[in-house]
Formats: structure tokens, C-alpha cells, sequence
């Protein structure tokens, strides 16, 4: 039964995704049902950027599909929320007025929503997530609304028009109610708490299309409103996207650092990338103002780009996930460990998926980060000092997060996988079914694809990014089929080399070492224990340990809290009973942003509780009250 | 063609065989300033063959990582010796990468290095990985933004050119702004090879140790291919800094006249860098652990002021 409906749902994807590669590659149509909804009707057009963005959505939900066919055999429900969550992100890129946008986005948002809540443990996760979704929903709600009115028209095509001739007022206060509401499906920091809770507590084929895809439409929204519905806006626009871009790479992949909830820490870092994502919008959003249309093409390439591979390595690395939950019944990596050796192909994924998200050579994560950085490195055609200097910080932001990122799935590998089993569970972990294997395997391989292939992905993205910015010519170049430059000779790139040269590299490594040496095979002995005869998973370092220097290095941030309760013994207190330890981390934004929130809000509804006295004869008191108000006003 | 091919065979076989020498120099010039006679500058070749000579132990408890990192680690120097300009401006992969994608190749390394360390399950190695990956991430935006204070000056980002352009402008090499990035990427290159003050390659105890602890379970082959890496990546950052900052002397053709002439310039320049290096190794001592993300941050503020040097006096 459940095989079935996931069954369906790959072969829809299929079909979707080849519907999205055809607007990606430049077809074009529209589709309009007027009886299908009021004030409207259903109405969608096809442009590139709606094709690229129904292709990542599909080509992701058909590994995930195919997937969750081993892996969701004995779910208690939720397939049909999982069909019309799939089906709703198809037609949201789709939609080409308010309203059926606003349906769409709310049907997607509600049928994550019941996804999420339907597992049991999730109930806190849910409430948060229905509280931020909607808050979100409520502001693109009021933007749309606010743009209709100034307009005059519900239709997207009809906005593009009529926008030029927007008070500035209206266009500046629609934009930052339209990006609140989409940077907070988004995930972006501070706007993220929710996410870190929903996506872990969801089944894990449902986390990769929630983290994979999902915040992408956020990124999609982003994108439309600021380049497409309301016409070219000012650098602060750019300014602050590239800010918050920033900040939330840098906090997110802090946060996935000592996080030792492997699906939490995926989560994490799924803000880390949203956020290099928006600093490629950003810097798009403030070049396309100042007269550096060209540029602007460049940085939205990268930004599409690193879209692109996200979806890719973050559904890659769930699916991982999601297979040693599967074989060990935990996500906390304390309690794994050995799983290299139980679980070669979830390993093999797993690693290949954390070089991408790594942003390491030659896979696509290097290739969308390299091209956000030459995007941000010539910063200098914008002759403003104080730009330059938010340039320079978003550059070392995002090199600060490449490498903090790498530190952290150094972590996520290591401790998980390699070393000794931490568990009894983790001991006998057992390999993943072959559909799950295959969907691995089928992501990994897009990963390494849109690294070595760059060539080939590049030119689609240019045409969508040429469509947002106007026809500006976007300065990358292919060069001899395997190499990427980037205006004229300020830099190029080619991971096919660096790849082809690496394994060269190898093999005449592994004949010369042969040749020079000894060929002896391997003798294989314990490892050194310092002179211990047996060692145990309690000697390995801890996944604690290890994220315990970034700890110490940005306490300011962490705000560590320790504590040590020693039990002793009441004849000496050299002998030590028991011993318990704690060491907690406190989030800012829990404590400065939304606990004094909550508390005004609780103090606000408590203050407006006094109007609802239970008395039939107030509330007819108001009733008449509200009626003479309005008759005087109208 | 033929040209760039064997410009960039011996480009390689430079690198490759003059690792270990730079590594032997310092470690006499070092030995020599405390009033040691030291070994020879040959011996690290010794010990390399010595190494390679002997039958390897791998621990029972580790996977394919393991046996994989070293092999992978050297190969990433060889690919980056392709990227550097070492002897000539116009390296053989010159087009393959610039300045971001040599740090992504040795972090690629260092990646795969504190993978193997955590591999063995001994606490030394996770106490190594942790260490190194943290001194690597946090040097990361310094190298970056020096990097981009170069690339402002130059306007590009692609190495050889930047050699090229900076050697024809002298005004651009010898700005005070261009020192400070110097002094940066100078501390940098410190923290990525594991020098005094940031780790001592010289000591194993226990507590102090970063990339030594990493590297412990490694033994015969694996650790000469490993410590013949260390070597190469300290050789390669050498050059980088000689040649982006001291841009003369460095051919534009890979011609056989020109390639010798690029060898004696850099071969010039690396003794003087040995004789910094190993006055510097004398003369400080290693940094509490904990203070090292302070001289890290020092070295992003040189960087920082390099860069805005540039908006700020035009």
C-alpha cells in the first residue's frame, strides 16, 4: 500500500521534473481554471526560474520517493500529506497570482505541518512550527493584499507593470513584509527556530524534502519579490539580504557544531546554507542597483547554483541519516560509531554528501561557493566605501563558514562512523535495504555530476539569471568544455581537472609507493593505548570533545553553561561514587528575542481578557459600539 | 603544448623532491641557532626511503579512511603543485583553480587527515583532529581576505596572473598595505603547517601536540607518504608567500632556460624564508592552545586593514 503511493509519488516527480527542465531550458506557457478558486481563479505560467525551481523540487522528491519506499513500509499514515505537500511545492513556483499562490504555500505548509506532527514525540516541534508558518503566512498575507490594493490586480504579470509607478512608501514596505514572510520559511537566522525542531522530528525522507526543498521556496520567493514583482529596489535591499545571509551561515554552522543530534545538525546546517545562498542574493540584490547589471547575473548564477546543490547534498545527507536511524534506532552520534565498517554504502553516501556540503574539491558544493566568492571579491566596480566594507566581512563570513563547515562534518563523519561502536545498537547496525541504497547512491551521484559537470549547469543558470537581471551579460564563460571563467581573466575554474588530475595523482601514487617501497601487506595490531592492553569505545574522543575548542574559542556566542555534581565518599573525598556532568549551551535568540516576546505577548492577552467578562449585556454594548464606529467612520 | 607538459613535469618533480631539502634546512639552521650540530639537510630523504622500506601497522579498528588519507593527501599536493605558481607564472593547471580552490585542496587534506585520526578510535587522534580542524577553519578567512587584498590591487584573482601583474608594478608590491597583508598570510602560513608558535613539529607530548597527534597511529609507507605531504604543503606555502610578495624573478614561459632561472630565484628566496622560519622557531615559544584563535584574530585584522587600505587611500 505505502509502496504504492510512494511508487506514485517518484513517477509524478518524474513527470514534474521533466515539465521543469523544459522551463528551465526556456519553455514557456500559462494555464488559467477561473471556477477552480475565488477572487481569480487558478492560474499558472512557466518561466525559466519557475522550471528550474520545479526541477529541484522533483528531481530531489524522486530519490526521496523511491526511497521512502523501504524505508516508510510501516508508517502509521501521513501519505496522503506527503503526496499533497510533493504536489503543492510543484505548484507553488508555478502560480501566477495571489491567490493560487497563497493556497499553494498554505497547503504545502499545512501538510509539512501534519507530517511533522504526526510523530509523537513531535508535539513541541509542531506548535513552534505551526506558530512560525503562520506568522510568516500572515505577512506575505498582508503584503499580497497591501500590493493588490496599491495595484489593482491580483496577477503577477499585471504587478511587474504597474510597480514603476509605486509610491516608494508601499514598494519598501510590501518588500519587507513579502521577504519576512519567505526568509522565514527560508529559515534564516532569527527567523529559524522553528527549523531545527520541525526537520529532525519529521520522518527522515520527509526531513530531506523539507530541508532539501522546502527553505528553497523561501529562497524562490525571495528571489521573485525582490528582482521580478517589484522591479530593481534599492542597494539596501541587497544590504541587508547579504547581512542576514551572512549571519545566518556563520551562526548556523556554529550551532550545527555542537550539536550532536545528527539530524539536528543537518538542520543547522541547512541555515548555514540558506544563508551562503542569500549572500549570493544579496550581493546580486546591491549590484544590480549600481550599475553592475553584469555582475549581478554572476552572484545570482552562484546563488542559483548553490540552490541547486543544496537540494542535492542536504537530501543526500537526511537519506543518511534516515538509514542509520533506521539500523541503529538513535540520532545522537554519541551512541554510534564503527558504522564505516557495518554500513560500507550508507558510509560511502554519507561521505560524499559531507565533502559536498564541505564545499571541498571537486564535488558541487566547492564549485557554488567558488563562484559566491569571486562574485564578492569584485566588489570594487561599486565605488562605496561602506558596501566594500559589508563585502569584505560577507567574504570572510563565508570563508569563516567553508571552514567551520569542513570542522563540522569532520565531526558528523567522524564520530558517526569511523572509530569503535559507542552502542550496543551501533554494534549491530546492519546495512540499509537496496531501494534506500539506491537513492543514495542516485543523489551521490548527482553531487559528484554537478561538481565535475559545472560546464553544463552553468549556461542553464546563466539564461535564468540573464531573465531576472534584464538580459545583463552574464561574465562567465566556458572555456574548451571543461573550464569556467569568469569575467574575461579575473579567474577560472575547472573541478573536471582538478578531479582527472587527483586521480591521476592517485594512481601514480599507489604504482610509485609499490615501486620505491616496501609491497608488504599491512601488518594490523591494536592501537596504541599508551601501554592500556584493551581498548574501548570510552577511550574514543567524543563527538563533545571535539566540538569542545569551538566551544571555548566563541563562548561569547555558546554561553556555556557546566555543571559537576561529585558524589563522594563519606570516608575520603578521593573516592568518587558517582559523578554527573552537564554541559549546555543557551541560544541568544531564545533568550534575548523570544522569551521577552512570548512574555509580552502573554502580558498583552492577559491585559485583553478583561473585555471577555462572560456578560451578554457588554458584549451587546460592543456590538453597538462597533456599529455607531463604523457608520461615523463610513 | 609540449611545452606546458614539461614545464609542469618538472614543476612537480621540483615540489616534489624539494620538500623534504627545506624541511632538512630548517631543522639544521634551527639545530645550528641552539648550538647543536644537527643532522644533515639529507637526513628527512633518509628517513623517507626508511620509511617507505618498512612493513606498515594499521590499527584493527579502522576502515578504508585510514588507509586512503595518505595516498589522497599526497595527491592533493601534487595536484596543488600544479596550481601554485612555483617556477613559472604560468603553471601547467593555472586555469584549473586560483587562490580559493588551493585552500579548498588543502583543506580537502586536512578534511580527510582528521577523518583518519578519529578512524584509530585512540583519543590522541580525535584530540588531533579536533585541533587541527579548528586552527584550519578559523585561519580561513584570513587567507581569504588577504587573498582578496591582492586581488583588489592586481584585479584578478588567478595566481600566476597576480604574480605577474604585482612584479610589473612595484608601487603595488612595496605599498605598506601590501606588508600588512604580508604579515597576515605570513601568521597564516604558521597556523596551515603547523609551526612554532602555533604547534612544534618537533614535539610528541602528549598535551601540546596538534597534527603530531593526528597522525600517530600512521606508520612505514603510510607515514612517509604523510609526512612527505607535511613537507610539500610547507614547501608550497613558502613559494606562495615568496611569490606573491616578492613578485620578481619569476618567468613567464615554462621554457628550459626560464625554468632554471625561475628555480634559482626561488630557490633564493626559500633559503631566506628557511633562515625567518627557523630564527622565528628559536626565538618564540609555543602558544597556550587556547591563545591561538587571538594571534589567528590578530592576523584577520592585518588582513582586514590590507583590504581596507585599499577603499579608503585610492
Amino acid at each position: 500500500m505505502s509502496g504504492a503511493v510512494y511508487g506514485f509519488a517518484a513517477l509524478a516527480s518524474l513527470a514534474a521534473g521533466a515539465l521543469g527542465v523544459h522551463g528551465l531550458l526556456g519553455g514557456t506557457w500559462t494555464l488559467a481554471v477561473p471556477w477552480l478558486l475565488p477572487l481569480g481563479g487558478l492560474e499558472l505560467a512557466m518561466d525559466r526560474l519557475a522550471g528550474l525551481f520545479i526541477a529541484i523540487v522533483a528531481l530531489t522528491a524522486l530519490p526521496v520517493s523511491w526511497y521512502a519506499i523501504a524505508y516508510d513500509r510501516d508508517a502509521r499514515g501521513g501519505r496522503g500529506a506527503y503526496l499533497a505537500f510533493l504536489g503543492a511545492m510543484i505548484v507553488v513556483p508555478l502560480a501566477a497570482n495571489a491567490m493560487t499562490f497563497l493556497v499553494a504555500w498554505e497547503l504545502m505548509s499545512l501538510a509539512s505541518w501534519l507530517l511533522v506532527a504526526h510523530q509523537r514525540e513531535a508535539a513541541r516541534a509542531a506548535w513552534v512550527y505551526a506558530v512560525m508558518t503562520h506568522a510568516g503566512f500572515a505577512c506575505l498575507l498582508i503584503g499580497m493584499l497591501w500590493l493588490t490594493a496599491a495595484t489593482g490586480t491580483m496577477a503577477f504579470a499585471d504587478w511587474r507593470a504597474a510597480v514603476p509607478g509605486l509610491d516608494p512608501t508601499t514598494r519598501h514596505v510590501v518588500w519587507a513584509l513579502l521577504a519576512l514572510g519567505f526568509a522565514g520559511k527560508a529559515g534564516v537566522i532569527p527567523l529559524h527556530v522553528w527549523l531545527p525542531l520541525a526537520h529532525p522530528a519529521a520522518p527522515s525522507h520527509v526531513s530531506a524534502l523539507m530541508s532539501g526543498v522546502m527553505v528553497k521556496l523561501g529562497v524562490y520567493g525571495l528571489v521573485r519579490v525582490s528582482l521580478d514583482w517589484l522591479g530593481v529596489g534599492p542597494p539596501w535591499w541587497g544590504v541587508v539580504i547579504l547581512v542576514v545571509g551572512t549571519c545566518s551561515a556563520v551562526i548556523g554552522v556554529l550551532y550545527a557544531l555542537v550539536d550532536h543530534d545528527l539530524k539536528r545538525l543537518l538542520a543547522f546546517h541547512t541555515i548555514e546554507n540558506v544563508g551562503i545562498i542569500l549572500i549570493g542574493l544579496g550581493a546580486a540584490l546591491v549590484f544590480q542597483p549600481v550599475g553592475a547589471p553584469e555582475l549581478a547575473a554572476l552572484a545570482l548564477v552562484a546563488a542559483l547554483y548553490h540552490t541547486v546543490n543544496h537540494a542535492a547534498f542536504k537530501a543526500l545527507l537526511f537519506l543518511g541519516a534516515g538509514s542509520v536511524l533506521h539500523a541503529t534506532g538513535t540520532r545522537n552520534m554519541e551512541e554510534m560509531g564503527g558504522l564505516a565498517r557495518r554500513m560500507p554504502w550508507t558510509a560511502a553516501c554519507f561521505l560524499v554528501g559531507s565533502i559536498a556540503i564541505a564545499g571541498l574539491p571537486p564535488l558541487n558544493g566547492f564549485v557554488s561557493e567558488w563562484l559566491t566568492f569571486q562574485a564578492l571579491l569584485q566588489n570594487l566596480s561599486v565605488a562605496r566605501p561602506a558596501l566594500n566594507l559589508a563585502f569584505a566581512l560577507a567574504l570572510a563570513g563565508l570563508a569563516l563558514t567553508a571552514g567551520l563547515a569542513a570542522a563540522c562534518f569532520v565531526k558528523a563523519f567522524g564520530i558517526s562512523f569511523l572509530g569503535l561502536p559507542r552502542s550496543e545498537e551501533a554494534r549491530h547496525a546492519h546495512e540499509a535495504p537496496a531501494a534506500m541504497r539506491a537513492a543514495m547512491v542516485a543523489l551521490a551521484a548527482a553531487c559528484v555530476g554537478l561538481g565535475v559537470g559545472a560546464t553544463l549547469v552553468i549556461p542553464a543558470l546563466a539564461a535564468v539569471a540573464a531573465d531576472l537581471t534584464r538580459g545583463a551579460a552574464v561574465p562567465i564563460a566556458v572555456f574548451g568544455g571543461v573550464t569556467v571563467r569568469v569575467s574575461d581573466d579575473f579567474a577560472s575554474v575547472s573541478t573536471l581537472t582538478v578531479a582527472g588530475a587527483l586521480a591521476a595523482a592517485l594512481l601514480l601514487l599507489a604504482v610509485g609507493v609499490r615501486l620505491v617501497g616496501s609491497t608488504a601487506r599491512a601488518r594490523v595490531g591494536d592501537t596504541w593505548g599508551c601501554g592500556r592492553i584493551l581498548q574501548t569505545a570510552r577511550m574514543e574522543y567524543t563527538a563533545t570533545a571535539f566540538s569542545s575548542p569551538f566551544k571555548r574559542v566563541f563562548d561569547f556566542f555558546y554561553r556555556p553553561r557546566r555543571r559537576l555534581d561529585l558524589d563522594v565518599h563519606p570516608e575520603s573525598r578521593f573516592f568518587v561514587r558517582s559523578l554527573a556532568y552537564e554541559s549546555a549551551t543557551r541560544s541568544i535568540f531564545d533568550d534575548w528575542l523570544y522569551a521577552p516576546l512570548m512574555a509580552g505577548l502573554r502580558h498583552t492577552t492577559a491585559t485583553a481578557r478583561a473585555l471577555q467578562s462572560g456578560s451578554a449585556n457588554l458584549y451587546l454594548a460592543y456590538i453597538l459600539a462597533a456599529l455607531l464606529l463604523m457608520l461615523v467612520l463610513g | 603544448m609540449i611545452e606546458i607538459v614539461i614545464g609542469g613535469l618538472v614543476q612537480i618533480l621540483a615540489v616534489a623532491l624539494g620538500a623534504p631539502l627545506v624541511v632538512g634546512l630548517t631543522r639544521l639552521l634551527k639545530a645550528r641557532l641552539v648550538g647543536r650540530r644537527g643532522p644533515s639537510p639529507g637526513q628527512p630523504y633518509r628517513d623517507l626511503v626508511k620509511l617507505l622500506g618498512k612493513t606498515p601497522v594499521v590499527s584493527s579498528t579502522t576502515s578504508w579512511i585510514f588507509t586512503f588519507t595518505p595516498y589522497l593527501l599526497a595527491a592533493t599536493m601534487l595536484v596543488a603543485a600544479l596550481v601554485v605558481p612555483v617556477l613559472t607564472s604560468r603553471p601547467a593547471l593555472g586555469f584549473a583553480g586560483n587562490a580559493i580552490l588551493l585552500m579548498a585542496l588543502f583543506l580537502l587534506g586536512t578534511f580527510f587527515l582528521a577523518l583518519a585520526g578519529l578512524d584509530a578510535g585512540s583519543a590522541f587522534g580525535g584530540m588531533g583532529a579536533s585541533r587541527e580542524v579548528a586552527v584550519a577553519a578559523l585561519a580561513e578567512p584570513t587567507v581569504i581576505v588577504a587573498i582578496f587584498a591582492l586581488a583588489l590591487r592586481a584585479d584578478t584573482i588567478d595566481l600566476g596572473a597576480l604574480v605577474e601583474r604585482l612584479g610589473r608594478a612595484p608601487s603595488l608590491a612595496l605599498n605598506p598595505a601590501h606588508l600588512l597583508a604580508l604579515a597576515a598570510f605570513f601568521i597564516v602560513m604558521l597556523a596551515e603547517t603547523g609551526r612554532l608558535p602555533v604547534d612544534n613539529p618537533a614535539t610528541h607530548l602528549e598535551l601540546t601536540m596538534i597534527h603530531e597527534a593526528m597522525v600517530l597511529e600512521y606508520s612505514g609507507r603510510y607515514l612517509a607518504l604523510v609526512e612527505w605531504a607535511s613537507a610539500m604543503k610547507l614547501l608550497l606555502f613558502m613559494t606562495l608567500l615568496a611569490n606573491l610578495f616578492v613578485p620578481w624573478g619569476v618567468p613567464a614561459s615554462a621554457a628550459p632556460a626560464a625554468l632554471a632561472l625561475g628555480a634559482a630565484v626561488l630557490a633564493l628566496k626559500l633559503a631566506v624564508l628557511c633562515v625567518a622560519l627557523a630564527l622565528l622557531e628559536t626565538a618564540v615559544a609555543k602558544l597556550r592552545l587556547f591563545r591561538v584563535p587571538e594571534l589567528l584574530a590578530g592576523s584577520f585584522a592585518l588582513a582586514l586593514l590590507s583590504v581596507m587600505a585599499v577603499f579608503l587611500v585610492p
